[in-house]
């Protein structure tokens, strides 16, 4: 609920739909298996063959479900709400180390790049006669060919990018200037620590059997 | 002497009797080498295809061994200080190193060019009006403001290559070694990155250029070096260096100057005359 409601309020309702569409065959298998397979469950509300549906089951599968849709969702709603350089700019204002910065930045901008190099790697084998195209079976032999100038490539490029880094004084001791100082207002600190909080709350009140979240 | 600015005797990069061996290999990739830059000289360092003269830059701006592993004999000294003593980051203010492939040295984490420039200062924990200073000055002094906003994972080579550049002159480093600076770059752009280096220079920086096109090097330098095979066959004055006539058996293309005044003076036509018209079409 926590989360439909902040995905309502960030006006990104719309661009989730391909992710929960990404989340539907994992959705449907978390609800399948539980609703025909949840051991011990007798109370069948459907039977189909030598399947039997279980009203346990199918809650049980329903809350799974629904747990995978909170954990895309935040997960989307994040990516969708918080450019790459306002998370790296404002963690490294909270005082994250530069080497931590630096790493999830790469991640984020390595992938993309990986997709690029991948493309021109098959341009140019294309160009050279190869079949990159046409049955499974001929795309398969592809990837070999694409492997290892991709993993040969990436270690090269590890090497100099190395030197590069050094060379930019990126192990200086010190703190590292921060250029952007992201707006943090009021309420959005309250809104934090009240999340943080809460959640905090949940799960101590669920183990201590006060409250049953499931 | 202080850190930053050159020794007594102004020498910025010494190499004395270095010798480097890369970890895994069995032979010498650099085998007696003697340089000596001195303050605001622009060196030029030429020769073959793999005859050593990128492990040169990697020794001579304290990469090699520190960061690339390997074994160094002789000595290798930045400002008067033995680089196997400088911490990574001690070196990289005292010396700045282009590579050759400029994309693989952007920091992949800036997503302005602008921000790229500011990697390096920012690194050192500079104030922001000086990081703001040093970047907007790299940025005028190659002449590429208007790449300041843009992506730098989406630039072009050359364009890849000048931002290169600009990262490595915003950390103004005493010492600047290039390794081949305009492989990726026109005419118009090879010309833009000879005035901003002949620019440094006049103001004290000092300058090792590995490069292929001699006649870069030929406008710049004041002094030529020739390795093959891991050690220093030719050492002097352009001019010298340029016009033996042992050059191109050393696997050095002359300059276009040379080659030029070369097939004139067969023909007849005054040495002095061909060269100083060449000299003026060229500067």
């Amino acid at each position: 609920m926590v989360v439909a409601v902040i995905v309502a309020i960030a006006g990104v309702g719309q661009s989730l739909r391909l992710y929960l569409l990404a989340s539907t065959p994992l959705l449907a298998s978390i609800l399948l298996v539980n609703t025909f397979f949840f051991p011990g469950a007798t109370d069948v509300i459907l039977r189909l063959g030598p399947f039997d549906a279980t009203g346990a089951g199918l809650v049980a599968g329903l809350q799974g479900a629904l747990r995978v849709v909170a954990f895309a969702l935040s997960v989307a709603a994040f990516s969708l709400t918080t450019p790459t350089d306002d998370l790296l700019s404002d963690l490294e204002r909270r005082g994250v180390g530069r080497r931590a910065i630096f790493v999830i930045g790469t991640a984020i901008g390595t992938v993309p790049r990986m997709l690029e190099r991948a493309g021109e790697i098959v341009e140019s084998q294309r160009a050279r006669g190869m079949d990159t195209e046409g049955s499974p079976l001929r795309r398969a032999r592809g990837v070999v060919p694409l492997a290892g100038p991709m993993v040969i490539g990436a270690l090269g490029d590890v090497e100099e990018r190395t030197m590069a880094l050094e060379a930019r004084a990126f192990t200086a001791t010190g703190r590292r200037t921060v250029i952007r100082a992201m707006p943090d207002q009021a309420v959005e600190r309250i809104l934090r620590w009240s999340l943080g909080i809460g959640s905090l709350l949940l799960v101590g009140l669920s183990v201590a059997g006060i409250l049953a979240v499931p | 002497m202080t850190a930053g600015s050159p020794g007594d005797r102004g020498i910025a990069i010494d190499l004395a009797g270095v010798r480097f061996q890369y970890a895994g290999s069995r032979s010498w990739a650099l085998d007696g080498v003697d340089v000596s830059i001195r303050q605001g000289e622009i060196v030029g360092l030429v020769g073959p295809n793999d005859a050593g003269k990128s492990t040169v830059c990697l020794v001579a701006a304290g990469l090699a061994p520190n960061v690339t592993g390997g074994r160094l004999e002789g000595i290798a000294t930045l400002v008067g200080q033995p680089t196997t003593s400088l911490s990574p980051s001690a070196a990289a203010r005292l010396c700045g190193i282009l590579f050759q492939q400029p994309l693989s040295q952007l920091s992949g984490t800036a997503v302005t060019v602008w921000e790229e420039i500011a990697f390096g200062p920012r690194n050192l924990g500079l104030p922001l009006d000086e990081i703001a200073d040093r970047v907007q000055e790299a940025l005028t002094v190659l002449r590429i403001d208007h790449l300041a906003p843009r992506d730098p994972g989406r630039l072009s080579g050359g364009q890849g290559q000048l931002v290169a550049l600009a990262s490595v002159l915003a950390l103004r480093p005493t010492a600047l070694i290039l390794d081949e600076p305009t492989s990726q770059l026109d005419p118009a752009g090879t010309r833009l990155v000879g005035e901003a280096l002949r620019a440094l220079a006049a103001a004290g920086t000092s300058l090792l250029i590995a490069e292929h096109k001699t006649d870069l090097l030929d406008g710049l330098c004041t002094r030529i070096v020739v390795i093959v095979g891991g050690r220093i066959v030719r050492n002097g004055p352009t001019d010298e260096v340029f016009e033996d006539s042992h050059l191109r058996g050393l696997g050095v293309e002359p300059p276009a100057r040379v080659r030029l005044t070369r097939a004139l003076a067969e023909r007849g036509v005054d040495r002095d005359v061909v060269t100083a018209a060449v000299r003026e079409a060229t500067t």
